[in-house]
């Protein structure tokens, strides 16, 4: 029974994770209908931003809010000005090409990414776990679970009720759905296409980081975060759906309680999990789990 | 065209197979586990032409690598000869038969869907420690037809044997997109309702072209496993697929010939990259890339060609 | 679809001629050395292992270069010719690594290679060390299979394979911890994890029949984030929980694990965890066991070299040597006790037939440890290996090491011709410890 119940947390956590991480990823991929390969790059600065924040922040009588605000506020400022620059500065560039195109210079972007961590951090791994123990833990039966935690699945809560809200009742919401439908009818609109590009990659930015920001207390922040990260984030966008906050929610929420089931009861597929799911969503839904039909062209 | 194509290709792998033995011993190591991978990358051009990109070529890889050890260490065979067929020959049996599932899907859901069935793989080679897990296992130094050469002299055969399998391919994949079956590719990229109008099978073309891409990573695969002498389950790993579609990108689709001159390319300036910056290598390997992209945005195969490919209609 | 096929083969060919041109010139250097260092300069390994390795290369090399190390080694270089050098990345795949080998030994005419913290480097290079006949010495990998496939004559193994860290850790959790009933493992989804379990499991049956297992958990390398199986072990009623984790892991596995009090609850003997614990200092929760892949760092006893060799790290890098820059230590100073060996018998600079010969079977003294070529036909090392249970020491705000036990090299380690699983599924026999 408390099995049952540890499986049912620990999904969520995760799924909450992923969540966080993914939202991003499928808004610029709605949107812009690419495959951003520096997301995890974004991840890693909001971490290493949030540890560095953290580092500087806590223990030193601080009130402790003020340290998970300014932890969170650090890594989304990273990511807003480098999704700004990469925006304006690179991919300007190469917009109108082959998708394919668009894909390499982000992985190109990733990789200079990658070593001007190494230049600002340095090799070594930033602790940052002060927020994980203030925090505190909740005790149920033989189970204890981290305060932490749970505040992340709330956090995510929020983020997707925000994200829902903002698509459909905000002006700029409506915007980026219709974009995401179809860009070009958009465009025939006469809706400015180019500054809803340039917004949605700095936001898709901005979450990821976010995303780096949250974890960066739970992880040791160190060289590598953001590599995994990529598959993730693109197995839970391919399992939602392109675009679909909804559906990065839901598959959030599948992989979290598949991983969490197998972690428990059948640890040896713990490595193909993320995998397998996607992989039998794709052969039931081909197209993800929240898609809209599409209109053949011809 | 197409003859005088071929004539000169077979002259230059005949002169790079002659002047050889006075390169240096480290740039023939090194190009032969370039040409073995650009034969992943010819597979992979392959699909691209029709407008798929795979995220799992490294299934198919790791698949030629593992057979061609195994046909060693279960069966004892050491002939490079057959352990390249038998590589070649199970990949293309497993693309066949993933390509069942595959052949339908398309765009990023194709590369997820590859890329999930090359990590399945990957985590299965990870739990079988009979194999070594993660450290894999060495693969016995390769023999040519009874022949038995040591040390450079063996490193040399290899090469000329991966510089005969590459111009074979090179050969027969030319031979292909000349084809009707490979004409197609471009057509079922652009609007593959109207193809379908005209008679033809998307899937079933795309199925095709899989199971092709799938035999030329294994041959690949079985290449580098005998040129490194070591099989790893990283070689199924997605990094290792990413890579292939680097290369790709870089090096177009306009040409066979840029397949290998862009692996061979790409593995100098990362060797290159290594040896000046230890440390922030990155850097530049991402910085060569932009550049590459920025002015080249066809592949080094654009300089290679004289016409680059016609604009497609974006019609998306 | 034009091409020119002309242009196509006119670039090839100017690309091969090209790089061939592009290769640095063969320098023949009699008066100095040239050593290839391989090891993790980027990626999540460099911050553990790679860096610390890399960076006690440096300032031995430096030393060995002044004539400034202690006695014994306080002679000039290798065979009193000054050392240079070259540092290289081991990120990549293992074609990487055996490509980078090749271009070191071939392009760069080093004189010997020192380096390789991935077991699946080591396996791979180890032939092509052989095929190219370069003297190789392997300085931070665990898996005992490099000689136990078969024996190599140009590669040397100076640190001790990881078996020994499994056992000792086994002997050491029997002794310090009492009526064992059931006990669970956290190890990384990789061969290092999936060995070090292992051997542990086996250890534990001959040393403890009675005890069982509970959880064997198997988290993905650097997965960072381990919530799951944290929940899975508080549902488990073990008396303590093996890890074979290092670094990163480590860390982020123990602040999530002391947030949720785990760690309160079931003690973690931590193979791996002496590099770890500068960094933990007071977050390392009082009665963790800990080993260090040998006698190293927080686990070694004083000594002329040892303390020589903390102060100089210490001074340069400002933090000090945990058990990787021992490892690399240790395996320069056996190179140059073979090379000294050598160069002596030889009265000029030795060829490598005759360090290899002066290298076999020797007896040498590490930082921390004396160090015995006595497996793999004398390429392969051992040496004592020490664990400890942390304590906080109020005073100094940091963890001491109690009750620190020292156990004989031939106590944990395999005899000379057995594969290590071989020897603890035959119960250890010819174990011999005091």
């Amino acid at each position: 029974m408390l099995t049952a119940f540890a499986i049912l947390t620990d999904g969520l956590v995760y799924a909450a994770y992923l969540f966080v991480v993914a939202i991003g990823l499928t808004l610029i991929f709605g949107v812009m209908k690419i495959l951003n390969v520096a997301h995890g790059a974004f991840y890693a600065f909001g971490a290493y931003g949030s540890a560095t924040a953290v580092g500087l922040y806590f223990d030193r009588g601080l009130p402790v809010a003020g340290g998970f605000l300014l932890m969170v506020l650090a890594g989304m400022t990273l990511g807003l000005v480098i999704g700004f620059v990469l925006e304006r500065g690179i991919l300007r560039l190469v917009y109108g090409k082959d998708e394919v195109i668009v894909v390499l210079v982000t992985y190109a972007v990733f990789l200079i990414l990658e070593d001007v961590v190494i230049l600002i951090w340095g090799p070594g791994t930033y602790p940052a776990y002060q927020p994980l123990v203030a925090a505190g833990n909740v005790a149920v039966g033989r189970l204890i679970l981290s305060g932490y935690d749970l505040g992340l699945i709330g956090f995510a809560v929020v983020l997707a009720f925000a994200a829902r809200l903002a698509l459909r009742h905000t002006r700029y919401g409506r915007l980026l759905t219709v974009v995401i439908f179809d860009r070009e009818t958009a465009a025939a609109f006469g809706i400015d296409v180019t500054t809803v590009y340039t917004a949605t990659f700095v936001l898709g930015a901005v979450l990821g980081a976010l995303g780096g920001a949250v974890m960066a207390p739970k992880i040791a922040v160190t060289l590598g975060i953001g590599v995994e990260v990529i598959v993730l984030a693109f197995a839970v966008v391919a399992i939602g759906g392109m675009g679909s906050v909804e559906g990065a929610l839901v598959g959030a929420v599948i992989v979290g309680l598949c991983r969490a089931a197998a972690v428990h009861l059948v640890p040896q597929v713990e490595l193909f999990v993320i995998y397998g799911v996607m992989a039998l969503v794709l052969v039931f839904r081909p197209y993800g789990l929240f898609t809209r039909a599409r209109p053949r062209r011809i | 065209m197409a003859g005088r194509a071929n004539l000169v290709g077979a002259l230059a792998f005949v002169l790079v197979a002659a002047i050889a033995p006075s390169l240096p011993a480290w740039l023939i190591s090194l190009a032969t586990i370039a040409f073995a991978n650009a034969l992943v990358v010819l597979g992979l051009v392959v699909l691209w032409r029709a407008g798929l990109v795979s995220f799992g070529q490294a299934l198919y890889y790791a698949i030629g690598a593992y057979s061609a050890a195994l046909l060693w260490r279960l069966l004892g065979v050491t002939d490079a000869a057959v352990m390249v067929v038998g590589g070649g020959a199970a990949a293309a049996l497993v693309a066949f038969l993933v390509g069942l599932l595959l052949a339908r899907y398309r765009e990023i859901f194709f590369a997820m869907l590859s890329l999930a069935v090359s990590m399945i793989l990957y985590g299965a080679l990870v739990k079988t420690e009979a194999l070594g897990s993660t450290d894999g296992f060495n693969v016995a130094p390769a023999t040519f037809l009874g022949h038995t050469p040591a040390g450079q002299a063996r490193n040399l055969w290899l090469f000329w044997l991966t510089l005969g399998t590459c111009a074979v391919a090179a050969l027969v994949v030319g031979g292909y997109f000349r084809s009707i079956a490979g004409a197609l590719a471009v057509p079922v990229r652009d609007n593959e309702l109207r193809v379908e109008f005209l008679g033809v099978s998307a899937d079933r073309l795309i199925h095709a072209k899989l199971t092709l891409a799938g035999a030329l990573g294994g041959v690949g695969g079985a290449l580098a496993a005998l040129a490194v002498g070591h099989v790893d389950p990283n070689m199924a790993y997605w990094t290792t697929s990413g890579g292939f579609v680097f290369v790709t990108i870089l090096a177009g689709a306009s040409s066979v010939a840029a397949a290998f001159v862009g692996s061979l390319l790409f593995e100098l300036v990362r060797s290159y990259a290594v040896d000046i910056l230890p440390g922030t290598w990155q850097i530049i390997l991402g910085s060569v890339l932009l550049l590459t992209i920025l002015f080249l945005p066809d592949g080094i195969g654009s300089v290679l060609s004289r016409r680059a490919r016609p604009p497609e209609a974006q019609a998306r | 679809m034009q091409h020119h096929p002309v242009r196509n083969s006119a670039a090839a060919v100017l690309t091969v001629a090209a790089a061939w041109a592009l290769q640095g010139a063969a320098q023949a250097q009699q008066a100095t050395v040239k050593l290839g260092i391989v090891s993790f300069l980027t990626g999540p390994a460099a911050g553990p292992f790679g860096i610390p390795g890399r960076n006690a290369a440096e300032i031995l090399i430096e030393a060995l270069n002044a004539g400034g190390a202690p006695a014994p080694y306080n002679t000039v270089g290798l065979g009193g010719a000054r050392i240079e050098a070259k540092y290289v990345d081991e990120v990549g795949s293992t074609a990487n690594q055996v490509t980078e080998f090749r271009n070191l030994v071939q392009r760069d005419n080093v004189d010997a290679v020192v380096g390789y913290v991935s077991s699946g480097s080591c396996l791979a290079v180890a032939p092509a060390a052989e095929e190219l006949k370069e003297l190789t010495v392997l300085y931070d990998c665990g898996t005992p299979r490099i000689f136990e496939e078969g024996p190599h004559k140009y590669v040397f193994r100076v640190t001790p394979h990881a078996t020994m860290d499994s056992v000792a850790a086994a002997r050491y959790a029997t002794h310090s911890i009492k009526d064992i009933s059931t006990y669970s493992g956290l190890n990384q989804n990789y061969a290092w994890g999936q060995d070090s379990w292992r051997d542990f499991v086996l250890a534990m049956k001959v040393l403890a029949p009675k005890a069982g297992v509970d959880k064997e958990l198997f988290p993905k390398l650097f997965a960072g984030e381990y919530g799951a199986e944290i929940s899975a072990l508080l549902t488990s009623s073990s008396q303590f929980i093996h890890s074979s984790f290092y670094d990163g892991d480590l860390e982020a596995f123990v602040f999530q694990a002391t947030a949720r009090g785990l760690l309160q609850r079931m003690p973690v003997v931590m193979t791996t965890g002496e590099s770890a614990m500068q960094r933990l200092g007071a977050g390392l929760p009082d009665g963790t066991i800990i080993g260090g892949r040998g006698p190293h760092g927080m686990l070694s006893k004083p000594s002329p070299l040892n303390d020589w060799f903390q102060k100089v790290y210490t001074d340069r890098y400002g933090v000090r040597p945990t058990y990787p820059s021992y490892h690399m230590a240790q395996s320069i100073l056996g190179l140059k006790t073979a090379w000294d060996k050598a160069a002596a018998g030889a009265g000029a600079r030795p060829g490598i037939d005759q360090v290899i010969a002066a290298f076999e079977g020797i007896e040498f003294q590490g930082p921390s440890a004396t160090i015995r070529m006595a497996l793999g036909k004398g390429h392969q090392g051992i040496s004592e290996i020490s664990y400890g249970t942390s304590r906080f020491n109020k005073q100094t705000g940091r963890p001491d090491l109690v009750d620190v036990v020292f156990y004989p090299a031939e106590c944990v380690n395999p005899p000379d011709g057995m594969t290590a699983v071989a020897w603890l599924e035959g119960g250890m026999k010819g174990a011999m410890c005091n």
